[in-house]
């Protein structure tokens, strides 16, 4: 309580007992009009997308994007390299034999994805990040073992330490503590 | 919601358990941190003493190489590829079940997959990385290996890239580094288990500065889901276009027996036969010493089982189409060629060929045989021989005996051709047992959504 005189962002964590409690709870919260929390799980949780009222992940336009980049790529190198910078009679094929070119433009445009998925993936994500408020719970070590938390942020709108901890607790939340960011 | 219900009822109700013994989220963190957590087994070091010696022997064999030239080789004129290029087909198609099993399996929801794909992932990268090995150093000049990339040089030549050789180059370099960070990725979640987990403080930064700040948020799952599907999609032709680049070594040039255009289908089938085998092979020897019978149940071996057995039968069909055709085509140099094959100079590698790849593996048509750990052992350690030799009669039937008889030659392994094959399996033993000491073997976050505590309805 403190450090929210100080003005500082901070976390209320709460811990549920199952699944099927969190997406209750992330639900519920939603319902209220929370807009900055978070539900955290050891593993992905079908349905919470749609209880926390979250859009599909924009990350496959990138992926795409990154697709035709490869693809278009290639094709440039291979025809530039052959057809315009060197031309060379190889097999008596055309300097631009498209056919030929395929498996390497095909091989770059997945190349260019597969990198457009993970870095775009910890890019969307704001990772890697390695000191975060909520490291500094004890029981949020957790999270990565068999525990499921909700952590809502001092930064919404509707947050109050009172009301936000009896809905918390009214959904079935324990454990609740106040995890302030630390300088 | 109402689909979701019905999932999980059809799920139980036709399907056998996916993991026994009816564990925790706990208990399979615990289960599965706890084999690289505790004490360094004895049998590890005396493994690891074996296999890196091996390995150390493999780099040895190839600074020799280097420093000597091909010469100590057996390859000659006519038979220019001799085991390099077969340990490499061997290697790359041993890849080949882990991107399966990884990716393709995961698009078609076969959920039994979670607790495999994690040491068949990892198998994928090591044994590309075996594969890879060869063909650099069978380059001969190795410190010009840079040739190989579209690199701008004072020459003003750029690689050929109508030459299969270098499509193998893209292919195989795409496929190794899309395993890698479908791996990673999929490794992400466990490896903030382990930092969450760490006693040390060697551990807590190593696990901690791996696994990126991971906090197992939703809005963090979201991404991450879709990165990994997609990761899935784009590897999902990788399983298929790798090895069909690979047999365009051989079919786009024009020697009997090679340019077929059975080849990429044929290659692409064999090599997730030998990947299955050598998945099944690690498998029963993981879940023995790490006591995972719980994770990787018969209920998995047998699957794959089904699939060795599935993927010999088309085997087998490619081996007879090839005779039919060589036949059929009327061209006297192929039907001399597969006749040669089956009757001549290594017609032994062709029947260890035959009996290996499509006859033992019948024997998975019984049931008991099939959920038999000593007999699908034997059984999938003799396809890994006999698709090896697949690839022997491959290369080296057709090479020795091509159009002329004057050009006729014949081809025999010296002993540094064996050493490498030999230390090739000891690099690949080496990091797998590296893998299995020091990260999590089995996607704990994957698992635990197919135990029974998953299941968001189950409470209400």
């Amino acid at each position: 309580m403190d450090a929210d005189k100080q003005g500082r962002a901070s976390v209320m964590l709460a811990r549920f007992e199952n699944p099927g409690a969190l997406l209750h709870a992330a639900s519920e919260l939603h319902r209220a009009g929370y807009k900055k929390y978070d539900c955290h799980s050891p593993f992905p949780i079908h349905g919470l997308d749609r209880a926390m009222g979250l859009s599909r992940s924009r990350l496959g336009y990138l992926v795409g994007l990154f697709a035709i980049l490869g693809f278009s790529g290639a094709v440039l190198l291979q025809w530039w390299t052959h057809a315009v910078d060197y031309p060379t009679i190889i097999s008596g094929k055309p300097y631009f034999a498209y056919p030929a070119y395929l498996p390497v433009t095909f091989a770059l445009a997945v190349l260019l994805s597969a990198f457009a998925a993970v870095i775009g993936m910890l890019v969307f994500n704001g990772l890697p990040r390695f000191n975060h408020p909520l490291f500094s719970s004890d029981q949020f070590r957790r999270t990565t073992d068999n525990a499921f938390f909700i952590g809502v942020e001092s930064a919404d709108p509707l947050f109050d330490i009172e009301k936000t901890k009896l809905l918390l607790e009214s959904l079935g939340g324990s454990d609740i503590e106040i995890i302030s960011e630390r300088d | 919601m109402s689909s979701d219900i019905r999932d999980s009822l059809r799920h139980h109700s036709t399907e056998t358990a996916l993991v026994t013994g009816n564990p925790t989220f706990a208990g399979v963190t615990a289960d599965i941190s706890a084999i690289a957590e505790s004490k360094t087994p004895r049998a590890w070091y005396i493994a690891i003493a074996i296999t890196g010696s091996l390995a150390l022997m493999f780099f040895g064999l190839i600074v020799h190489l280097i420093l000597t030239g091909l010469g100590v080789w057996g390859i000659n004129i006519p038979v220019g590829w001799g085991f390099a290029i077969i340990n490499f087909v061997f290697w790359v198609g041993i890849g080949h079940a882990g991107t399966l099993i990884s990716a393709i399996l995961f698009l078609l929801r076969q959920r039994w997959r979670t607790s495999i794909n994690r040491f068949a992932e990892a198998m994928t990268l090591f044994a590309i990385m075996c594969a890879g090995i060869f063909p650099a150093i069978h380059v001969g000049r190795l410190w010009v290996i840079y040739w190989m990339f579209p690199l701008p040089n004072q020459m003003g030549v750029w690689p050929n890239f109508r030459s299969p050789l270098l499509w193998d180059v893209f292919a195989v370099g795409t496929y190794f580094t899309c395993s890698l960070l479908f791996w990673y990725v999929g490794l992400i979640p466990d490896l903030a288990t382990f930092r969450d987990r760490a006693k040390t403080k060697i551990r807590r930064i190593v696990f901690g500065f791996l696994s990126l700040g991971w906090r197992g948020g939703n809005r963090h799952w979201r991404h991450y889901e879709l990165a990994y599907l997609i990761l899935a999609g784009i590897s999902t032709p990788l399983v298929l276009s790798v090895h069909s680049v690979v047999s365009t070594d051989f079919s786009v040039s024009q020697l009997p027996g090679w340019h077929t255009t059975i080849f990429p289908p044929y290659f692409v089938v064999g090599a997730i036969f030998s990947g299955f085998a050598m998945v099944v092979t690690l498998a029963i020897i993981l879940r023995k010493i790490f006591k995972l019978q719980n994770y990787i149940t018969l209920f998995h071996l047998e699957k794959m089982n089904k699939i060795m057995l599935v993927t010999s039968l088309m085997v087998g069909y490619a081996y007879a189409i090839e005779f039919f055709i060589a036949w059929y085509s009327g061209n006297q140099y192929e039907l001399f060629t597969f006749i040669n094959r089956a009757t001549g100079n290594y017609a032994w590698a062709y029947w260890i060929m035959v009996s290996c790849n499509v006859l033992i593996p019948q024997l998975f048509w019984s049931k008991k045989i099939r959920t038999s750990i000593p007999a699908m052992l034997i059984i999938s350690l003799l396809i890994n021989v006999g698709m090896w030799f697949e690839r022997f009669v491959i290369v080296v039937t057709s090479l020795s005996r091509d159009f002329l008889p004057s050009s006729w030659g014949d081809y025999s392994p010296t002993i540094f051709d064996l050493g490498l094959l030999v230390g090739s399996f000891g690099l690949f033993l080496t990091l797998f047992l590296l893998f299995i000491r020091f990260f999590p073997v089995i996607a704990m976050s994957e698992v635990k959504t197919v135990i029974p505590d998953a299941e968001v309805h189950r409470e209400r």
